[in-house]
């Protein structure tokens, strides 16, 4: 019995060509005559559009064109995500903007020129004249009266509002609770800051009018059809290739103009043209993630039962309402309030805020990080108002052991958990009574120790498509794929989803493997272009792994039927007599006549003696719709060490146990862990855009932008706990964010709990020494 | 990322490199200050002159004192054994610019030229009382480190002249040392102290300190020096010298949004004492 290839660290198949330097990303696919794009972007975050002169660049020689708002006729940039029942409001988006900019960045004009180099000299002398208005960027301040107002049918700049929960239940619950503890919490901006930054390369057919365009997408169907509406061309004449992709983070979710310009000039000229950012363009105009202005409570009981939750919620939008920007402060978030606690109270109203600063949109976790952030932020506060152990606080609210559904107050109804094992697992790895211990002689030789803990759960794996259609997402969320063998037994697997750094064409392989015992080798797993690969929605929300996965599965079950059938006939014998073992069929009592899965895949495909009815090939496809998400949990602990005299914070211990149901890749499964953990940390950290009040980008490189870095962590500790999902074909949950939306606030009570000497009650992220030192002179004063 | 027009020259001496740089010109060596501020079009000199490859500018000699040339890099400075013994200060600040890619290719010259205040190199030079050599069209000069750090990014280098080389004195008598706080970021200093103690037993008998990071410059801090000098460096001493350091840097401060003048003037404070106990530890 070889060892079974699901729950086998084997490595990234992906890794090589990716390490070597040999992957072709969007930047590296050379065109004959392609013409090089550079955007003219606004200095201001807010202005009127008195005038453009062009006259300067295009007498530059090699520049073919310079193109503005007005000449640019694509239909506005959609907004995909209509959440209902919030008087949601969608400015128009132009590709190039017409009369007014509202961010640093937003796009003026387009120059076409011979090289990367010519394009951006002349986008230099492109002579734009502007009257500036007022700026605001908090989105607080921009829902206000008085406020600058960025759009005429937008008013007080609120695009949305979107309420979950009943409101006189919730005021019923805090008016009579024992204990209420309140805080405002600022979700700052960050920036995803991919490896790749986006590029778009659009070539057009005037013989098939048919328009590719290559782009660094997460969803390049969804791209598709974007730019479909966008051009007006067909969505059969429209193929979007998402080449290797250097990383996302959600930020290669949205359709940006830059990738519908392309695609426009690449018609309006004839000739091919490529735009990739620059870096200093990534930080500027990709989108950001977070910015919530948070004012949260909670209410409890005196002997530390947890009654309910509510806020509200400013979530800063930017200059235009980006493709899934409504859904994430509300629907990814809202939702979330209860999280892994016995709480029957919930009540967010989340205002999403249009704001001169660059879009937001999904960010690793997009949505769930914010709310499990301000969950456990409220808990520690219960915990130190209560004087109550803030773990022995959750250990006793914690939901009991699950195995088949449990409804909770935001109506979801979570999968499975057993969030105790999981808490206790990773108290067990801190050790936490003696780390208490510790931490109060260290207090005694002046050094400041501090434990934070966090309890999660998540919901991902997105999702039902009915839920997608009554939560206004503005498409299905299931997932397609085919799995075609060959008459030489090698399989290709066809995807709908497009992985760009997740490991997926590992993981996947290994489900099929699992399934049909080929050899995982043999397996080439397929994405990434309209044309080759069958309809799906896309790779963001932990959802390849379920929901693809789930795909894979059941096309696998179906092949293996087929050739079980096949085998029988082949052999002779009665299907119920056919046993299945590594990818061998054999006839039960007679082992040494068989038939492996690479012989009956060519019978399938030459077809001389087929069994009656059976049609020839050996191919299958299914569709997956989840009938409900999937929910992934766990205890992230954090142990700091602040150092009094400089504010300086070093992460001592990092603890995570988590349960994504059974685990096809601990490898992977670990990265993915290692990479969200040290993302949120980010977060809590060094992370953190900052704007002056002109809307100008303080943190515009990495100079400024502090981006993780390893020296920062020590070596993570993981613990795994495994409880499978109920509704899911093998059981599996995503765990690509769950490290983000864990770590965060976990850092962040580590170092409160550390400070807690100096009576320091709040520091606003990202927890850099100076603001801890200024806490710790200001709490002493 | 895409650097405006230049035409580029590469000297084969000192003379041709004064004679090739035109009033538009940038001399280029390591490229590790200048390359990244044309990428990002702040600067757009019209003609780079490279004198990478002039052999009279590189390596490091020991007679006496150290003379460093121009265009060694920060690895040659850092992995000196010349330089660790003569001014191990210089040989850690040097070990701590950058990455080792910057630090295969960034030279001395280059850093000095440079002038950004949050720069290592200069610090140390200051408190090393190191000198500057420059070449110029009418001939060569040679000026103080203190004196040659005039402002943020502003040298006491004239239009057209070259940094040939940067002469230490001989400091293995004396204890060094040079301790930074790296901005998280960058990596560059939020605030550097660097010191050299001359010490006789216990006892403290002269100081030299600079802070570079939290100032528009690398900063001679005499206030700190006369409260270590005499002092056997105990807990009220470097008291002393951290509160007269931040005075000594008072008109001097820099910062940012994330790390203010405030925050760096009492770092510097904290940093003095951590480099005066790394160089008598």
């Amino acid at each position: 019995m070889s060892t079974r290839i699901f729950g086998s660290g084997i490595k990234r198949r992906e890794d090589p060509r990716l390490i070597t330097g040999e992957a072709r990303y969007t930047d590296d696919i050379k065109l004959p005559g392609v013409l090089h794009m550079a955007v003219v972007r606004s200095p201001y975050a807010h202005a009127n559009i008195v005038s453009i002169d062009s006259s300067a660049a295009e007498a530059m020689d090699g520049v073919v064109a310079v193109f503005t708002g007005e000449d640019v006729d694509l239909a506005g940039i959609p907004t995909a995500w209509l959440i209902p029942d919030s008087d949601l409001k969608t400015p128009e988006h132009p590709a190039l903007a017409k009369g007014k900019v509202r961010y640093v960045g937003d796009g003026v004009a387009i120059v076409l020129a011979d090289d990367r180099y010519t394009a951006q000299d002349a986008a230099d002398v492109v002579d734009v004249e502007y009257e500036e208005l007022p700026v605001v960027v908090d989105p607080e301040a921009a829902a206000q009266d008085g406020a600058p107002q960025l759009f005429d049918d937008v008013e007080n700049n609120i695009a949305f509002r979107w309420v979950m929960g009943d409101k006189t239940a919730s005021d019923g619950v805090f008016n009579t609770a024992d204990v209420v503890v309140r805080d405002k919490i600022v979700q700052q901006r960050l920036l995803p800051t991919a490896m790749e930054p986006r590029s778009a390369m659009a070539q057009y057919n005037p013989a098939t009018q048919e328009l590719t365009l290559w782009c660094t997408s997460q969803n390049p169907h969804i791209h598709r059809f974007i730019i479909s509406a966008v051009t007006g061309l067909n969505e059969n004449k429209v193929r979007v290739i998402a080449p290797e992709v250097g990383g996302g983070f959600g930020s290669k979710i949205p359709c940006y103009p830059d990738e519908a310009l392309v695609s426009w000039a690449a018609i309006k000229l004839g000739q091919p043209v490529k735009w990739t950012e620059t870096r200093s363009e990534n930080y500027q105009i990709t989108i950001h993630g977070r910015d919530h202005i948070q004012y949260v409570e909670m209410a409890a009981s005196r002997d530390g039962k947890l009654l309910g939750v509510r806020a509200t919620v400013y979530a800063g939008m930017g200059g235009y309402l980006s493709t899934a920007a409504p859904g994430i402060p509300t629907i990814l978030h809202g939702l979330l309030y209860v999280g892994p606690y016995m709480m029957d109270s919930v009540y967010c109203e989340s205002i999403g805020v249009m704001t001169n600063a660059t879009p937001t949109d999904a960010y690793r976790g997009a949505g769930r990080p914010e709310a499990t952030f301000l969950l456990e932020r409220m808990v520690d506060m219960v915990a130190k108002r209560i004087d109550m152990d803030p773990a022995e606080l959750r250990r006793m609210n914690l939901i009991p052991a699950f195995e088949d559904g449990h409804e909770v107050a935001t109506t979801l109804i979570y999968d499975s958990g057993d969030y105790p094992a999981a808490f206790e697992k990773a108290l067990g790895i801190a050790g936490y009574d003696d780390f208490r211990r510790e931490q109060a002689e260290a207090r005694g030789d002046g050094r400041y120790l501090g434990i934070g803990i966090t309890a999660y759960t998540e919901m991902c794996g997105l999702g039902p498509s009915q839920v997608a259609g009554a939560v206004g997402f503005q498409g299905g969320l299931w997932e397609s794929a085919t799995v075609r063998v060959t008459p030489t037994g090698k399989v290709q697997a066809l995807i709908g989803a497009s992985p760009h750094g997740q490991g997926s064409e590992t993981t996947l392989a290994q489900i099929i493997g699992d399934e049909l015992g080929f050899p995982v080798d043999d397996i080439e797993v397929i994405h990434g272009d309209t044309t080759e690969t069958p309809m799906g929605w896309g790779t963001y929300g932990s959802r390849t792994t379920p929901v693809t996965g789930a795909a894979l599965a059941k096309a696998s079950q179906k092949l293996k039927e087929k050739a079980r059938v096949l085998a029988a006939h082949l052999m002779e014998a009665a299907v119920e007599d056919i046993e299945y073992a590594d990818g061998s069929f054999s006839v039960k009592g007679s082992p040494d006549q068989s038939q492996s899965i690479q012989d009956v895949a060519l019978m399938a495909h030459l077809a001389w003696n087929m069994p009656e009815g059976m049609d020839p090939g050996f191919e299958e496809s299914q569709f997956y719709d989840p009938p409900n998400f999937v929910y992934p949990f766990g205890t992230h602990i954090a142990i700091v060490e602040v150092d009094a005299n400089t504010g300086d914070i070093e992460l001592k211990r990092y603890i995570a146990v988590d349960d994504c149901g059974p685990q096809i890749n601990p490898e992977i499964v670990a990265g993915q862990i290692h990479g969200g953990v040290v993302q949120g940390i980010a977060q809590a950290l060094c992370e953190g855009v900052i704007y002056d009040d002109n809307g100008q980008l303080l943190t515009g490189t990495m100079m400024d932008y502090t981006m993780p870095r390893a020296d920062m962590f020590p070596n993570f500790e993981l613990g795994e706990t495994v409880t499978p999902s109920p509704h899911h074909p093998i059981g599996v949950k995503g765990v690509g964010e769950t490290g983000t939306i864990a770590s965060t606030p976990t850092v962040y009570n580590a170092v409160l709990d550390a400070l807690t000497p100096f009576g320091v009650e709040g520091i606003d992220m990202p927890m850099t020494s100076a603001k801890v030192w200024q806490a710790i002179q200001s709490a002493q004063s | 990322m895409w650097p405006n027009k230049f035409d580029y020259q590469r000297a084969e001496s000192v003379d041709q490199a004064l004679e090739l740089i035109g009033d538009e010109g940038k001399f280029l060596a390591g490229g590790h200050s200048l390359l990244p501020v044309m990428k990002l079009r702040l600067s757009a000199p019209e003609q780079l002159v490279d004198i990478g490859r002039i052999d009279s500018l590189r390596g490091i000699s020991a007679d006496g004192g150290l003379t460093i040339g121009a265009t060694a890099t920060h690895a040659e400075i850092a992995a000196s054994g010349d330089v660790q013994s003569m001014c191990g200060a210089l040989a850690d600040a040097c070990g701590g610019v950058g990455d080792q890619a910057v630090r295969n290719f960034g030279t001395i010259g280059g850093n000095i030229a440079h002038a950004d205040p949050a720069s290592d190199p200069p610090t140390v030079l200051v408190a090393a009382g190191a000198s500057v050599n420059i070449q110029g069209s009418d001939g060569s000069r040679s000026v103080g480190a203190e004196e040659f750090f005039v402002d943020l990014f502003e040298t006491a280098l004239e239009d057209g002249e070259l940094i040939t080389s940067v002469s230490v004195p001989d400091l293995s008598g004396q204890k060094t040392a040079y301790a930074k706080f790296p901005h998280p970021a960058s990596r560059y200093a939020i605030v550097g102290v660097a010191v050299a103690l001359s010490m006789d037993g216990d006892t403290c008998t002269g100081a030299s300190v600079a802070v570079g990071g939290a100032t528009v410059k690398a900063v001679k801090c005499a206030g700190a020096e006369a409260a270590l000098a005499g002092s056997s460096l105990d807990d009220a001493a470097l008291n002393a010298a951290a509160d007269m350091a931040k005075a000594d840097i008072a008109d001097w401060l820099a910062g940012d949004v994330a790390y203010p003048e405030s925050y760096r003037q009492q770092m510097a404070g904290v940093y003095l004492k951590r480099a005066v106990k790394a160089a008598a530890g």
